[in-house]
C-alpha cells in the first residue's frame, strides 16, 4: 500500500513536470524568448510569434488544464485514492 | 428610446438579479460564510472565478492598453491566464483537500505557527485592500459616466449592493451573484466584439478576424495586422506585431513582468481561497479548467478588439478634418477622456508619436473656432495634437461601430458587473482573513460560530467603507500600487505554499525567513522605482516584473535556511503527506 503511494506521487509529479514544460513553452519559449523568430513565419494574417502570444499559448493553457483533469482522474482510480 | 433610459434599464435590471440572487442564498455558518458550505459545483465555481478574476481593469482597460502597445500587451494577456495552471496543477487539488477557509489558514497549519499565519494575515489584507480600491473607483466612473450620476454617488450605490449581497450571503451569496455578472459581462464584451469584427473583415469570430483581411475601405484584401503595422511605422510608432526594439521593453523585463504577472495570480488569496468552495479535490482541478476557459472566453477577444480599435482610432481620426470627425469623438470629448489641441492651426486632426501636451487635459470651458474644448495644458514639441484615454477602446466600441443603443447600456452593465464581482471576492478575504485568521485563530479561540458570523459581517461593513472611502478619494498612486499587489503575492504566498506541499523538509524557520526576504526585497525595489524616483537598478528589470526576482529569492532563503534548522514535527509530515492524494476531503453541504 505504502508503495502504491509513492508510485503515485512519483507519476503524478512526471505529469506536472511534462505539462509545465508545455506551458513554459508556449508562453516563455514561443510567446517571448524566440518570437522574433517565429514571427518570420506567417499563418494567415498572423505572423507566429505574435500569434502564440496573443493567442496560441492561452489555447493551450486551457487544454493542459484540462489534460491533467483527466489523466489524474484516470490515475487516482487505477491507485484506488479517488474519491 | 434614448442610450440613458436603456441604461437605467439595464443596470436595474442586472442590479435586482443580484440583489435577488443575494436573498435566496443567504447564509448562517460559519463554514457557509466562508466557503460557500464547500457545496459549489465545478462549472459555476469556474464562472464565479472568471468574474472574480476578471476586474474592471480586465473589462474597461485592458484591450485599449494593448491597442496602444501592442506585442508588449501580451504580457497582460499571458500573465494573467498562464497563473492558471500553475494553479491547477501545484496549488489547487492540494488547498482543498487540506480544506480549511482561507490562505492564512494553510500557512499557520502547514508552518505550525502563529507568526507565519501573522506575516501571511498581514499580506493577504494588504493585497486586497490594493485591489478594491481601484474597483470601487471603477465602479464610480462607470456611473458617472454612462448613467450621468456624480462619481462618489456612483460609488455609494456601489458600495451599498455590495454590502447587501456580501454580508447577508458570505462567499455563497457573492458566488452565485458572479455567476450571474460573468454572464453580464461576458455578452457586453462580445457583442460589440462580433459586430465590430464584422465590420472590419467580414469575420463573425473576432478571434480569426484579425488574422483576415480587411473587408472595406481603402485597405480591402490587405491582411489588418499587416496594414497595421505600416500604419503604426507611417505616424512614428513601432510596427503593432513587433516584439522589441527601441521604445519597447527589453525581452529580459517583458519575461520576468510576464512570469510575475502568472505567479502573482497563482498567489492571489481571493483567486485561490475560490477553490476551498468545491466538493471535493476532483472538483477543484475542474473548476481550475473551467475558470481558465471562461477567463480565456474574455481574454482572446481582447487583443482582436485592440487591433479593430487602433485601426479604427486612425483611419477616422487622423488626417481628418475635426468638422468632419465622427460623432464619437465629439461625444468622448465631452467626457474629457479625448482631448484636441490644433497646434498647427490648420484645423485637421494629427495623430502622431508621443503626447500631445504635458498631464491629463485641463478644459479651460472656452470653446475653439471649431467647437473644440479648449485645453489650457502646455503643449510638447512633438506633431501629435490628441489625447485619447486607454479606456475609450472599449466604451466607444459600440458607438464606433454604429450599435444600437441597448448595446452601449449593455457595455455599462458590464463595467460595473466586472468591477462589483472582483470587489466583493475581494472583500470576503478581507473580512474572513480578520474574522477567522485575526479573531478566531489568535485572538478569541472560545468564540461561538454567531460571534464569528457576526464578526465577519461587520467587518464585510467596514471594509466596504474604506474601499469606498478610497474610491471617493482615491490616493493619487493607485496605478503604482497594482504592481505591488501583484509583486507581493507572488514573492510572498507562491513560494512557500508551493514549498509547503512539495517539500516535507520544509519548515517554519525557512517559510518564515523566505517571506520575509522576498517581499521586503520586493517592497523596497518598487518604492524606490515608484515613490522615490529610483532607478531599476537590478538589470533593468521594472516594478511591475521584480515580483519574480523575489519569488526566486523567497524559494532560495526557504529552501537554505530549511536545510539548516530541525525538520517539522512528525504530525505536519502526516498532514504533508495526507494532502498529496485526494481521498477523503471533508464532504460539501449540498446547495
Amino acid at each position: 500500500m505504502k508503495k502504491d503511494l509513492s508510485l503515485y506521487w512519483k507519476k503524478n509529479l512526471k505529469l506536472m513536470v511534462i505539462l509545465l514544460s508545455i506551458w513554459a513553452v508556449v508562453s516563455y519559449g514561443c510567446g517571448i524568448l524566440f518570437v522574433e523568430q517565429l514571427n518570420t513565419i506567417n499563418i494567415g494574417g498572423f505572423p507566429l510569434g505574435f500569434w502564440f502570444a496573443q493567442q496560441g499559448a492561452i489555447y493551450v493553457f486551457v487544454a493542459l488544464i484540462f489534460a491533467y483533469y483527466h489523466l489524474m482522474q484516470k490515475m487516482d482510480k487505477e491507485f484506488d485514492v479517488h474519491e | 428610446m434614448s442610450i440613458l433610459t436603456w441604461t437605467y434599464i439595464m443596470v436595474g435590471i442586472t442590479f435586482s438579479i443580484y440583489l435577488g440572487i443575494a436573498w435566496v442564498s443567504r447564509v448562517k455558518t460559519t463554514k457557509g460564510f466562508y466557503v460557500a458550505g464547500g457545496g459549489v459545483s465545478p462549472l459555476a465555481n469556474g464562472m464565479a472565478t472568471a468574474a472574480d478574476w476578471m476586474s474592471a481593469a480586465s473589462f474597461i482597460s485592458m484591450a485599449g492598453l494593448i491597442s496602444f502597445l501592442g506585442y508588449t500587451g501580451s504580457i497582460y494577456l499571458l500573465g494573467w491566464t498562464g497563473g492558471y495552471v500553475l494553479l491547477a496543477l501545484l496549488l489547487a487539488p492540494y488547498l482543498r483537500k487540506f480544506g480549511k477557509y482561507t490562505v492564512p489558514d494553510f500557512v499557520g497549519d502547514r508552518y505550525y505557527s502563529d507568526v507565519a499565519r501573522f506575516v501571511a494575515l498581514v499580506c493577504a489584507i494588504f493585497v486586497s485592500f490594493t485591489y478594491v480600491a481601484g474597483q470601487m473607483r471603477g465602479v464610480g466612473i462607470v456611473f458617472s459616466r454612462f448613467l450621468e450620476v456624480d462619481v462618489n454617488t456612483g460609488v455609494l450605490i456601489g458600495m451599498a449592493i455590495v454590502f447587501f449581497y456580501s454580508s447577508l450571503g458570505g462567499m455563497k451569496g457573492i458566488t452565485y451573484t458572479q455567476v450571474a455578472q460573468y454572464m453580464v459581462l461576458i455578452f457586453a464584451y462580445l457583442i460589440p466584439a462580433i459586430a465590430i469584427s464584422m465590420q472590419i473583415t467580414g469575420n463573425p469570430i473576432p478571434q480569426l478576424g484579425f488574422g483576415g483581411t480587411i473587408a472595406n475601405g481603402v485597405d480591402t484584401g490587405k491582411y489588418l495586422l499587416e496594414t497595421l503595422d505600416g500604419l503604426n511605422q507611417d505616424l512614428g510608432f513601432s510596427a503593432y506585431t513587433q516584439a522589441f526594439g527601441p521604445g519597447s521593453k527589453t525581452m529580459l523585463d517583458v519575461f520576468c513582468i510576464t512570469l510575475a504577472l502568472m505567479v502573482g495570480t497563482a498567489g492571489l488569496p481571493h483567486v485561490i481561497v475560490r477553490f476551498y468552495t468545491v466538493p471535493n479535490v476532483r472538483g477543484a482541478r475542474l473548476s481550475a479548467g473551467y475558470a481558465l476557459l471562461f477567463i480565456a472566453i474574455l481574454y482572446t477577444t481582447a487583443p482582436a478588439v485592440a487591433s479593430f480599435a487602433r485601426y479604427n482610432m486612425i483611419n477616422t481620426i487622423n488626417d481628418t478634418a475635426y468638422s468632419e470627425a465622427p460623432n464619437w469623438v465629439k461625444n468622448w470629448e465631452k467626457t474629457g477622456l479625448i482631448a484636441w489641441m490644433d497646434k498647427n492651426n490648420d484645423g485637421i486632426i494629427q495623430y502622431r508619436t508621443g503626447d500631445a501636451f504635458a498631464g491629463n487635459p485641463d478644459f479651460s470651458g472656452e470653446t475653439g473656432p471649431l467647437g473644440q474644448r479648449m485645453i489650457t495644458n502646455a503643449p510638447t514639441d512633438n506633431g501629435n495634437e490628441i489625447y485619447i484615454d486607454r479606456d475609450i477602446m472599449v466604451l466607444a466600441n459600440p458607438e464606433i461601430a454604429n450599435l444600437p443603443a441597448w448595446v452601449i447600456a449593455l457595455v455599462a452593465a458590464g463595467g460595473l458587473a466586472a468591477a462589483l464581482s472582483t470587489a466583493s471576492g475581494l472583500l470576503l478575504v478581507i473580512s474572513s482573513s480578520i474574522s477567522h485568521d485575526l479573531y478566531y485563530r489568535l485572538i478569541n479561540r472560545q468564540a461561538t460560530e454567531k460571534q464569528r458570523l457576526t464578526v465577519g459581517r461587520v467587518m464585510i461593513g467596514i471594509s466596504v467603507f474604506i474601499a469606498g472611502y478610497f474610491g471617493i478619494h482615491p490616493p493619487g498612486f493607485v496605478a503604482q500600487v497594482v504592481a505591488f499587489a501583484f509583486g507581493l503575492a507572488a514573492s510572498s504566498f507562491f513560494p512557500i505554499i508551493v514549498l509547503g506541499i512539495f517539500s516535507k523538509r520544509t519548515n517554519k524557520e525557512g517559510a518564515i525567513c523566505g517571506m520575509i526576504a522576498g517581499i521586503c526585497f520586493t517592497f523596497f525595489y518598487i518604492v524606490n522605482i515608484k515613490f522615490m524616483g529610483g532607478t531599476a537598478w537590478f538589470m533593468g528589470i521594472s516594478a511591475e516584473g521584480i515580483g519574480a526576482v523575489g519569488m526566486v529569492i523567497n524559494f532560495v532563503v526557504t529552501l537554505l535556511v530549511s536545510q539548516f534548522t530541525p525538520p517539522p514535527p512528525a504530525d505536519v509530515q502526516e498532514l504533508v503527506e495526507s494532502i498529496r492524494f485526494p481521498r477523503g476531503a471533508g464532504a460539501g453541504i449540498e446547495h
